[in-house]
């Protein structure tokens, strides 16, 4: 009944910074484009039939074969009402997004681990540094088109005193095991 | 020649091979004179890429990795996967399985509460606690042992419930070590709750208004400490939580001493958890009977051709989940822990997103340690229980 209410008054009130609305389980999912999340975040924010206070996660998945590949998503929390709301936005990696840290503080580290395992640019980001991968790494591992298996391996030289850098060698090629019935397979 | 001087503030790294830095944080602090200006925390030491590697595995064989990621509370974040896939999948669990699932939940709750306040009483400056408290984190990491065959990684809830049933006798041990320990907690209180150095070190340390702790997204007993009524056991129930009769302390300060004292008595309420769990647990099924999600029983396979080849197929292919994602949420001892799982026809997650509770906690280091003398960072890192397990992934 809540979320009924909820989603009607999401349509009546910011209609045209929604391109789709699900409701999904427990969580609203709202689609929202690249120019527009942001208003919608901020009216969520502050709105008092929302007052998504939390941001409490920023997160990305990858879809290569999309025009615009990395799916951005906000998952927003409104401890008043006990209701999440999942705020999807679409982006790729030339198409910087607006940072949201101005209106949730979270976001700050969750937006630089975005850039940091997908390459996904934010403008207006206070402090943009890579975040989980080592100093001087190169590449965005999280996206799909990056191996598993990296392309450097680290290792101490004992007789540079050093730690050197490596491209990979692997003495067993990467095992793919596709244990998929054949049969049972869709698409 | 210089008119003025120019005065550089000073800049300390502490850790990572620090003590109180609680694994491998490396912090970068300013500090003008003893006074923390901004700490800069720098992580990802322990950066495994746990979500990526999922990504190449199949549902089943994920499941171990959540053990990996807070290596102190490690069923409750199996909880959290298994949950996800039987949400996608619309499976039912067994009352017993849920039974079994939060009695261990709670236990882990309080094994994890008891490293939190006796390591964070260890960097203050009180060691007795932590070897008080280690006895008894023995005792229930032998629990886990017997149930599951693992002192700490025991995948075992797994989806469509646990994955194998109680040994005879535990639930005797559990109800005498739940009796016994109420004690061990009202010792702990003793040497800390009233300790003047201890107050001393904690009161008005780390203070985080409501607000502050929304806007930086805590969870868990950061929000409580700071006025929230807030715990997704209650707010959000999953399992049997619902039917069971808990209390959630909640705080007024939002210093570090609320902290304590809230995870003092969330040790409590989970005993309480315990034995209402050891009462009302049924009879019946541990897991799903859905012989295309969980294995046959061993015996079953030795003599029935078509659990053999159930059982073969669920360990090479799994399982495969239609296209679709979840979101689920479940109250870790540390906070919110989430899994956001993708999945799309296959027996593989497309994406499996972990939501830690320690990374934002950590995150929240710079603005509650601006102000403070360079030994509160070590009360506050120690407030904030981080473990670097799933800070990192």
């Amino acid at each position: 009944m809540l979320v009924n209410n909820f989603l009607l008054y999401l349509k009546e009130s910011c209609l045209r910074w929604i391109t789709g609305l699900v409701y999904n389980n427990n969580y609203i999912v709202i689609y929202s484009s690249r120019n527009d999340f942001y208003k919608l975040l901020r009216f969520l924010q502050l709105h008092t039939v929302f007052q998504m206070k939390s941001l409490m996660d920023v997160f990305a998945v990858d879809y290569p074969s999309r025009l615009d590949r990395f799916e951005i998503n906000y998952n927003l929390l409104s401890l008043r009402f006990n209701f999440r709301v999942l705020v999807k936005t679409f982006t790729s990696e030339i198409k910087p997004i607006q940072s949201v840290s101005f209106l949730y503080n979270s976001a700050l580290w969750l937006e630089r681990e975005i850039w940091d395992l997908f390459g996904v640019y934010f403008l207006n980001h206070a402090d943009l540094r890579r975040i989980l991968t080592d100093y001087g790494f190169e590449g965005f591992p999280f996206r799909k088109d990056f191996p598993l298996s990296g392309y450097v391996e680290l290792r101490y030289d004992d007789s540079e005193k050093r730690l050197v850098m490596e491209p990979i060698e692997l003495t067993q090629e990467f095992r793919h095991f596709d244990f998929r019935s054949p049969w049972e397979i869709k698409n | 020649m210089k008119k003025f001087k120019e005065i550089k503030n000073f800049t300390l790294n502490f850790g990572p091979q620090h003590p109180a830095a609680h694994g491998v944080l490396r912090l970068v602090l300013e500090l003008e004179g003893e006074i923390v200006t901004k700490a800069d925390p720098h992580i990802g030491l322990l950066h495994r890429g746990t979500e990526k590697l999922i990504e190449y595995k199949n549902f089943i064989q994920a499941l171990p990795y959540f053990d990996r990621l807070d290596y102190v509370s490690m069923m409750a974040q199996e909880h959290a996967y298994s949950l996800a896939i039987e949400k996608m999948l619309k499976c039912k669990v067994p009352l017993r399985a849920q039974y079994i699932r939060v009695l261990f939940c709670e236990i882990t709750r309080i094994l994890n509460h008891l490293l939190a306040l006796t390591t964070h009483a260890i960097d203050v400056g009180a060691v007795t606690p932590f070897l008080w408290a280690f006895e008894e984190r023995e005792k229930l990491m032998e629990f886990y042992e017997r149930v599951s065959g693992a002192r700490m990684h025991a995948a075992y809830i797994r989806p469509g419930g646990v994955s194998y049933d109680i040994p005879l006798g535990l639930l005797d041990d559990i109800y005498d070590f739940s009796k016994q320990f109420v004690h061990r907690i009202d010792e702990l209180e003793e040497m800390l709750t009233g300790n003047r150095i201890w107050k001393q070190r904690l009161v008005d340390v780390g203070v985080v208004s409501l607000d502050e702790a929304l806007n930086w997204g805590f969870s868990g007993v950061m929000l409580r400490a700071s006025g929230a009524y807030w715990d997704l056991r209650k707010t959000d129930p999953y399992d049997v939580y619902d039917r069971l009769d808990f209390k959630i302390p909640v705080g007024s300060n939002g210093d570090c001493y609320d902290r304590y004292l809230i995870r003092v008595e969330e040790m409590r309420q989970s005993l309480h958890l315990i034995q209402q769990c050891l009462n009302n647990m049924p009879t019946g099924l541990v897991k799903s009977d859905n012989k295309k999600l969980t294995p046959p029983s061993r015996a079953l396979m030795k003599h029935s051709m078509e659990s053999l080849i159930h059982h073969f197929k669920l360990f090479s292919e799994g399982f495969v989940i239609p296209s679709g994602e979840v979101y689920t949420v479940v109250e870790a001892p540390k906070g919110e822990f989430g899994v956001f799982l993708v999945a799309n026809d296959t027996n593989k997650p497309y994406r499996c997103r972990i939501k830690s509770p320690g990374f934002l906690h950590l995150q929240g280091i710079d603005f509650m340690s601006k102000g403070h003398m360079l030994a509160d960072v070590v009360t506050m890192i120690g407030t904030q229980d981080i473990v670097f397990g799933e800070v990192d992934r």
